[in-house]
């Protein structure tokens, strides 16, 4: 009888003969096995850690989304003083080490650290902050180029309209909303693929802050390979499902608005 | 605080000049612009024709010179002149839709929106088009669509820059009878045009631009009957003066 | 117009079904428990919590850490109760005011791991021997270099084996990879080489190649876990009372006997080492 203890291997049958150790060749075949059992069998524990990885990751993206869209519009249409150096920086925190925003927000959020009497240090809350942060400068530099390259063929009429900063920002957004879907959804993947940040601010608590990628970084370090690398095609099914709908309802409305 | 229906004009440039890139675009130009009489300009690519009604619509600064209209609009108070370009810049909403943005900005109290709307797209022929999206409309239909959205705002100076370029000979007189009736509105037209027909039809005077320069001012049957200028007689003998 | 509202409702309701992921910490009774990678990865949290949960109804979080980062979080507050195998370190913490209450647990033991042809001949019951006599045959040997409780006492069996192994091996035989022990056996399983790793991770260890134990039971390498409460004093959000039912229930007669039943492939994982 062998016992798989943690929680996680509940998800393969319990009371298998153990298995020789998998020669590397079939790791990748015993994978798609492991992915393909996990989702047959609707695995509770699975399920539960999926939707808390779209919880955490869509919450993180609605947030950065409803900051990043008017900053980065914002940005491309006021003119201030400032504004390309503040473009420049935008662009080059992209660049930044998910650990690193991992690690400020642990030092923001610990008990010690100013936001420390908040108490949402190892909660999906600080995952979703973490997430926030790492994708903000991912959509408000990008829409920010294309409301800047938009703004080029519109800012006569807008001006000519009357329509002051604002208005203009908006009226570019609402008008590019379907390149701003894929930029959101870039950074939607690159929250829920992202596991460094939330093993650091959420702490891979098990049935409370474990997400998709810090259990497939249990798993390789438990060296349940197969087990990993099936979260990891379950993980890429999801976040491919996504993208298919968005790209299928951003063609169907692309043609139609033309 | 200066009435939103004050009369702007006249409006009245002098000494305007223009430069970019290095280059004089325009130079010395000296300008009154009285209400009524539809003004059309004209003169060779390259003239200076749009940078001249961009500055006057106050898309772009002079550098050199003033500008003055009698009582001038003020930042954040509706607009109280319009322009239609060469290539309407529609948003990517419906037809409705940009008429309805135009009307927000303007500060028309929303409850009064549709229903100008709605009468603007019928006076142009547009009545059935409101659902479609506005980008899909054929070059002389968005043409309509922008001289609708300029209308509806009750301008009291509309500016035009080749609105019926590489439109057929339908949508152009479509285009026409509509400057027409606004300008029996009582909007002052100021248009740009390298259809000689059309400055005909539609002018009562013509302001002829050359090199950045204003050449020639007259009413419409002079111009075309003894241009003061060799400049002007050699344009409309289609000569190319520039060479 | 109709397409985008429909897009946008669709956002809407996505947003609002989001919502449920943001209970702002407050839980109803829990604790944080700052723990080490090697207790959570042995799988033993996972046989004995839900037994204590049940008993108390007090939801037990464990953050595994390396002991190190686990005494840290300990001191910034974060945690309630630490939970960790570094006497030194813990006796150090506790002395600093961090922590009150440390108590005993438990022990577990090292093993050491290597090849199954055993080509330096290492295997015994000795571990100063096995690790002498891979020194002697340059036989590769990976070391977690972390830091962390399971390399200091590697450090110290080559020390008492008289072997300085970053001078005589650093680049050749002595391989440091600076990580956990998890990835630290992955890397020994494909180069097929020595480690010394704690039994726990060992056992629940599925990647082992041609890997298998070659010393063990030797008492030098015996591996004690201690339990300390978060200084309430430095500390006041620390939930005391829940803290401490934790702590009571794992040295008490029923706590001990749940770690002592944990087993993996037939063979006890951590010994009760709690006094009273
Ligand atoms: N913003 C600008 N910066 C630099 N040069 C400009 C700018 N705008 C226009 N020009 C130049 O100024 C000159 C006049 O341009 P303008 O568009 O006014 O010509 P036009 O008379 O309208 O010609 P067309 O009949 O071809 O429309 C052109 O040589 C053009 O390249
Ligand atoms: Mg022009």
């Amino acid at each position: 009888m062998r016992h798989r203890p943690r929680s996680l291997c509940k998800i393969l049958p319990i009371g298998q003969p153990l298995r020789p150790p998998p020669a590397t060749v079939n790791t990748l075949s015993l994978a798609f096995g492991e992915a393909w059992a996990m989702i047959a069998r609707a695995d509770p524990k699975l399920l539960e850690i999926v939707a808390l990885s779209l919880r955490v990751s869509l919450s993180a993206v609605v947030v950065a989304t409803l900051l990043a869209l008017p900053f980065g519009a914002a940005l491309a249409v006021a003119r201030f003083r400032g504004r390309d150096a503040l473009v420049v920086v935008l662009n080059a925190l992209l660049g930044l080490p998910a650990v690193v925003v991992g690690l400020a927000v642990y030092l923001l959020l610990s008990r010690a650290g100013p936001l420390g009497a908040l108490g949402i240090l190892f909660t999906p809350a600080a995952m979703v902050i973490a997430q926030a942060v790492l994708i903000f400068p991912l959509i408000a530099a990008l829409a920010r180029q294309s409301v800047a390259d938009a703004w080029r063929e519109y800012a006569e009429q807008l001006h000519s309209l009357g329509a002051g900063p604002l208005a203009s920002a908006f009226a570019l957004l609402h008008d590019l909303r379907f390149s701003l879907v894929t930029i959101v959804l870039a950074a939607f993947g690159r929250a829920i693929a992202e596991v460094g940040a939330v093993m650091i601010v959420g702490g891979n608590i098990d049935g409370f802050t474990r997400v998709m990628t810090t259990a497939i970084a249990l798993e390789t370090s438990k060296g349940d390979l197969p087990l990993a690398l099936g979260l990891g095609l379950v993980l890429l099914a999801i976040v491919l499902a996504l993208n298919v709908g968005a790209h299928l309802m951003k063609e169907r409305a692309q043609r139609h608005h033309g | 605080m200066a009435d939103a229906s004050a009369p702007l004009l006249p409006l009245v440039l002098e000494n305007v000049g223009f430069a970019a890139g290095g280059r004089t675009i325009l130079a010395g130009i000296d300008l009154r612009i009285e209400p009524g009489p539809r003004t059309v300009i004209i003169g060779p690519n390259g003239a200076g024709k749009s940078v001249l009604m961009r500055i006057m619509h106050g898309l772009l600064a002079p550098t050199s010179g003033t500008l003055r209209w009698a009582n001038p609009e003020r930042r954040g108070e509706p607009r109280r002149q319009a322009m239609v370009f060469q290539r309407p810049v529609l948003l990517r909403r419906s037809v409705l839709g940009n008429l309805l943005f135009a009307l927000a900005v303007a500060g028309v109290r929303s409850h009064e929106r549709e229903a100008r709307a709605r009468a603007a797209l019928d006076r142009v022929g547009l009545g059935t088009f409101a659902d479609r999206p506005a980008r899909v409309l054929s070059g002389g239909e968005q043409q309509r669509l922008a001289l609708a959205r300029a209308r509806m705002l009750r301008p009291q100076v509309l500016f035009l820059d080749e609105p019926t370029a590489n439109l057929d000979p339908g949508a152009t007189r479509e285009i026409e009878s509509v400057v027409q009736s606004i300008h029996d509105s009582g909007t002052k037209i100021v248009m740009i045009t390298h259809n000689l027909g059309q400055a005909r039809r539609l002018g009562d005077e013509i302001l002829f631009v050359d090199r950045g320069r204003i050449a020639e001012r007259s009413d419409v049957d002079r111009f075309f009957r003894h241009p003061a200028t060799a400049e002007a007689d050699a344009f409309l003998k289609g000569e190319l003066p520039w060479h | 117009m109709a397409l985008n509202r429909r897009a946008f409702a669709a956002l809407a309701a996505l947003a609002l079904a989001c919502a449920p992921a943001l209970p702002l910490g407050a839980q109803d009774k829990s604790i944080v428990v700052a723990s080490t990678t090697s207790t959570e990865q042995s799988g033993l949290f996972g046989h004995i919590l839900p037994m204590f949960t049940r008993k108390t109804g007090i939801a037990v979080k464990v953050v595994a850490l390396g002991t190190g980062q686990a005494l840290d979080v300990g001191r910034r507050g974060d945690a309630d109760v630490v939970f960790v195998h570094d006497r030194p370190a813990e006796e150090k913490f506790v002395a600093e005011g961090y922590g009150v209450d440390r108590r005993d647990v438990m022990y577990n033991d090292f093993v050491l791991v290597g090849p199954k042809s055993d080509p330096a001949k290492a295997a015994g019951k000795d571990i100063t021997a096995g690790l002498k006599a891979i020194a002697a045959a340059k036989a590769p040997f990976v070391s977690r270099a972390d830091k962390s409780g399971t390399h200091a006492a590697e450090l110290r069996y080559f020390k008492q084996a008289g072997v300085d192994p970053v001078a005589e091996g650093k680049g050749t035989w002595y391989r440091e990879t600076g990580s956990g022990m998890g990835p630290a056996l992955n890397t020994a399983s494909s180069m097929n080489a020595y480690i010394l790793a704690d039994r726990g991770t060992w056992l629940s260890f599925r990647n082992r190649g041609e890997l298998r134990i070659v010393v063990e039971g030797d008492k030098r390498m015996f591996n004690p876990y201690g339990v300390i409460l978060v200084n309430p004093a430095k500390h006041a959000h620390v939930k005391q009372a829940e803290a401490r039912a934790f702590m009571d229930w794992l040295v008490s007669a029923e706590g001990q006997a749940a770690i002592a039943s944990y087993k993996i492939g037939g063979e006890q994982l951590f010994f009760p080492e709690a006094k009273g």
